[in-house]
């Protein structure tokens, strides 16, 4: 990582640039670099990867009942019956 | 996927106790703060009671909410303070919150250079990675697993996760940005050690 003096730079930047927050100037020199370092894109493809895979994993199953117990608890069972649900 | 589509709601009815808004509010977030509460304290149970805590909050405080955030913000700051709530009272060794000092850069410096991209998904996604990817999530500190979940999984934007945090847009992305690369690390390792395994094959 050391032989290039400017990874550290880019390595700290690289969640901001994934959320589109840098300049414009500021992300075509992490395009570069990106381009040039090997071991910097192995990073920013892995960061990217491991927030799409969190994403992609999101999906908790929700224990059945869960609704009715929850509208019971707060008094609204005149509310249960929701055709959407 | 984890977005929350935000519906709009009349404050006016919400706040005067209309219970027919009220029902329609918690079908509409009730989803959202139930993944929030698992991925915070790990168990369906204590996410069950976390979720019914939350919405009776929401419930009793709806006179008090000004509007100045949404309303969905509003409630994952209510059902935030809950689980931290929950976690202290599990473990009052720990010291938990979302304030305090940060630790230093270096324990997120990235330590595994291996490009686990071209995994299938089949195994990127198989029930022992999604095990996996739920057990380190786990170990993050509350501070930064609660910056994750908001962003990353739910969806707010940074001004959002900061104002359900009373953060600052700076603070948050620092969190962020070591959320992501102590997550990044545990699981170039982890898939790492399984791209050498279909590499000897």
């Amino acid at each position: 990582m050391t032989k290039h003096a400017d990874c550290h730079t880019m390595l700290a930047s690289l969640s901001e640039f994934l959320d589109g927050e840098l300049k414009d100037e500021f992300c075509r020199e992490i395009n570069r670099h990106l381009a040039e370092c090997q071991d910097c894109r192995v990073v920013f493809n892995t960061l990217k990867k491991t927030i799409d895979l969190y994403h992609s994993a999101s999906d908790i199953q929700v224990p059945s009942g869960i609704r009715e117990r929850l509208f019971r608890c707060l008094n609204l069972e005149d509310y249960l019956i929701n055709p959407n649900k | 996927m984890g977005e929350t589509i935000s519906q709009v709601f009349s404050l006016e009815a919400l706040r005067s106790g209309d219970r027919a808004e009220f029902a329609r509010l918690v079908d509409a977030y009730s989803k959202s703060i139930y993944r929030l509460a698992f991925r915070m304290l790990g168990d369906s149970q204590d996410a069950e009671d976390m979720l019914q805590n939350t919405f009776l909050k929401v419930f009793q405080s709806l006179s008090t909410f000004e509007g100045r955030s949404s309303i969905l913000t509003w409630i994952y700051r209510i059902a935030v303070n809950e689980a931290l709530m929950h976690i202290r009272h599990q473990r009052p060794d720990l010291q938990v919150g979302i304030d305090g000092e940060d630790t230093s850069d270096n324990d997120y410096t990235p330590s595994q250079f291996v490009d686990w991209c071209c995994l299938p998904d089949a195994e990127l996604l198989s029930s022992e990675s999604k095990t996996y990817l739920d057990r380190v999530i786990q170990q993050l500190p509350e501070k930064l697993r609660v910056v994750f979940i908001l962003r990353d999984i739910e969806g707010l934007s940074i001004r959002e996760t900061g104002e359900a945090l009373c953060l600052t847009e700076t603070i948050v992305k620092t969190r962020l940005f070591r959320a992501r690369m102590h997550l990044r690390n545990k699981l170039s390792s982890y898939f790492g050690e399984r791209l050498d395994m279909e590499n000897t094959r």
